[in-house]
């Protein structure tokens, strides 16, 4: 008991300090990412005895700025809620990594651990629930802030989160047909299967109409640029705009983490989570007849490093996306969710139903 | 009587353009263009290669200058003859034409009598003056110059922005001066109105 009680602190460990980490890792990748695309140099001033490393200490610059300033709670607002709305914000987008697997099972003497820190038979529908209690933080903010452009901000926010979270959930029930499991350890099992033994039966192969949907709405759910209506930097400052100090870093902190997870969850259902092409348990099998064997170890430590790198992948697309698409007006982010992207998803359910029937049927 | 209105009509999207998606590759194409060209840029620079393309069009100032136009007025100097005297002659045409009148000269008489005057005193107040360069243009004897290419000027009082003629003979010192190194006679701030040196040292009759 106390040993499977160990292994479960361990994997929530690991995957709290990763994903900490490299939510912090973001604010460098943001500056210095932007800095290329813009033929800039970005921040390389922050250094350490002189050690610079390409400015990676502005990161901690950042926190230790972040954590030194006033708190300042605006003299009208519910002072509770107000301390409390960015606590949700982080918790929501924190709790939603543990149904993530990162690696298939890894056997250590008699145990067998899976490398995912809660095995949910509902996985999917637990990430989006805490996905959609994410509202909460943002608009408990607005509301606590007593003031009118906090609470157009976290209006805007909710309006925007709910109505993407519909095409995000219909862009995922054409997955959840195919695979037909809403276990996200299983999804990726079953996304291992070859098709004629050459290509691995993927998501995007399955549901490239699905991937589209599901990245946009994605997308719009970190609210960020293009879809960052809910800050409007330019105009409103948004929800967080009464905030200061580490309560504001935590509204930061959120956005990247959400970035991240929306990366990991487009890497799960659509290519393969930690799939590696040809590699299953006891080694590669590769179509033109060769084997190389590899022991579980490295097949479990191989699986996370391509789900690592997928990852990684797919924050520097949404990076760049971040940095190369300007913003939509208001009422053409609302057109997109529920005139474009609604629409699409549900066409796209009912011909993946149609598509399966008809499969099911010519094989029997 | 009716306003003539002209309409301008917004360019309609094509339907390619409202398809958005090939729109958005497009941009995605070039910004991701930049970046690996740049990434590969600054990578190639740190291994000593490609130094000729250059990856960001930064300047880092401090440690790197923007390249100066060869006629760029920068902070003035004095222009010196082979035995360390000043070229100037003294004849207050710069003083004159000073359209912000910054610049103080005290002529005193020099001992070669091919060289009528010489300034006992040179002091320009960089916190009054214009860059105009007219004393440049004006000088008869190619004595004064704005080329040293300095600058990042910058005192914390309007005294320490007053040159005088240790630093305009030689553009390498700065505020505080410790020693007057010249040996001709001079006033300057260093000896408190008191004329400094004499002829003797310069080599001169």
């Amino acid at each position: 008991m106390i040993e499977v009680l160990v292994i479960k602190l361990t994997l929530a460990g690991i995957v709290f300090f990763t994903v900490l980490n490299f939510a912090g890792f973001h604010t460098w990748v943001e500056r210095k990412q932007s800095a290329l695309i813009q033929d800039r140099i970005g921040a390389n001033r922050a250094s350490i005895f002189g050690l610079r490393l390409l400015g990676l200490f502005h990161g901690l610059a950042d926190a230790l700025k972040m954590f030194t300033k006033e708190d300042i709670v605006p003299a009208g607002a519910d002072k509770t809620v107000h301390i409390l709305a960015p606590f949700f914000s982080v918790f929501f987008a924190l709790v939603a990594f543990a149904t993530i697997p990162f690696g298939d099972r890894l056997v250590l003497g008699t145990r067998v651990i899976e490398l995912q820190v809660v095995k949910i038979d509902a996985a999917l529908l637990y990430v989006f629930a805490m996905l959609s209690l994410g509202v909460y933080g943002v608009i408990l903010a607005g509301f606590a802030s007593r003031n009118n452009y906090a609470i157009l901000g976290g209006l805007r926010a909710s309006a925007q989160m709910i109505s993407y979270e519909i095409a995000l959930g219909i862009a995922i029930i054409g997955v959840i047909m195919v695979y037909g499991t809403m276990d996200l350890a299983e999804l990726v099992r079953r996304q291992g299967q070859m098709i004629g033994g050459w290509i691995p039966f993927w998501g995007i192969l399955a549901q490239p109409v699905a991937f589209f949907v599901f990245v946009t709405a994605a997308l719009a759910e970190t609210k960020r640029v293009p879809f960052d209506l809910p800050e409007g930097e330019s105009e409103i400052i948004g929800y967080f705009v009464e905030y200061s100090g580490m309560k504001f870093g935590m509204f930061l902190l959120t956005d990247f983490l959400d970035t991240i997870l929306v990366a990991c969850l487009a890497t799960t259902l659509f290519f393969g989570g930690w799939q590696v092409p040809f590699l299953v348990a006891d080694g590669f099998h590769f179509p033109w007849g060769s084997v190389v064997v590899v022991s579980n170890p490295v097949y479990a430590l191989l699986g996370v490093a391509s789900f690592s790198i997928k990852v990684v992948v797919f924050c520097w697309i949404f990076m760049q996306l971040r940095w190369t698409l300007p913003r939509f007006r208001y009422d053409q982010l609302m057109d997109l969710g529920w005139k474009g992207l609604f629409p699409i998803s549900v066409v796209n359910v009912v011909v993946t139903a149609v598509v399966l029937v008809v499969f099911q049927e010519v094989r029997r | 009587m009716t306003a003539k209105v002209k309409v301008v009509r917004r360019p309609e999207l094509t339907f390619w353009e409202q398809l958005y998606l090939p729109q958005i590759y497009c941009g995605f194409k070039i910004t991701t263009r930049h970046f690996f060209r740049n990434l590969f840029l600054h990578i190639a620079h740190r291994l000593g290669l490609y130094k000729h393309l250059r990856a960001a069009a930064t300047i880092q100032y401090p440690d790197e200058l923007r390249p100066l136009m060869s006629r760029f007025r920068s902070r003035h100097r004095l222009t010196v003859r082979d035995d360390g005297t000043p070229r100037c002659v003294g004849c207050m045409l710069c003083e004159t034409v000073c359209p912000a009148k910054c610049i103080t000269i005290v002529p005193g008489e020099h001992p070669d009598p091919n060289v009528e005057k010489y300034p006992v005193r040179f002091d320009i107040d960089l916190g009054v003056c214009v860059y105009c360069g007219y004393c440049v243009e004006v000088c008869p004897e190619d004595a004064i110059r704005m080329d040293t290419g300095i600058l990042d000027l910058a005192a914390y009082s309007r005294e320490a922005m007053r040159l005088d003629i240790h630093e305009l003979m030689n553009p390498a010192l700065r505020k505080p001066l410790s020693d007057c190194g010249l040996t001709f006679p001079h006033q300057c701030s260093l000896s408190h109105g008191e004329m400094k040196g004499s002829w003797d040292g310069t080599g001169r009759p």
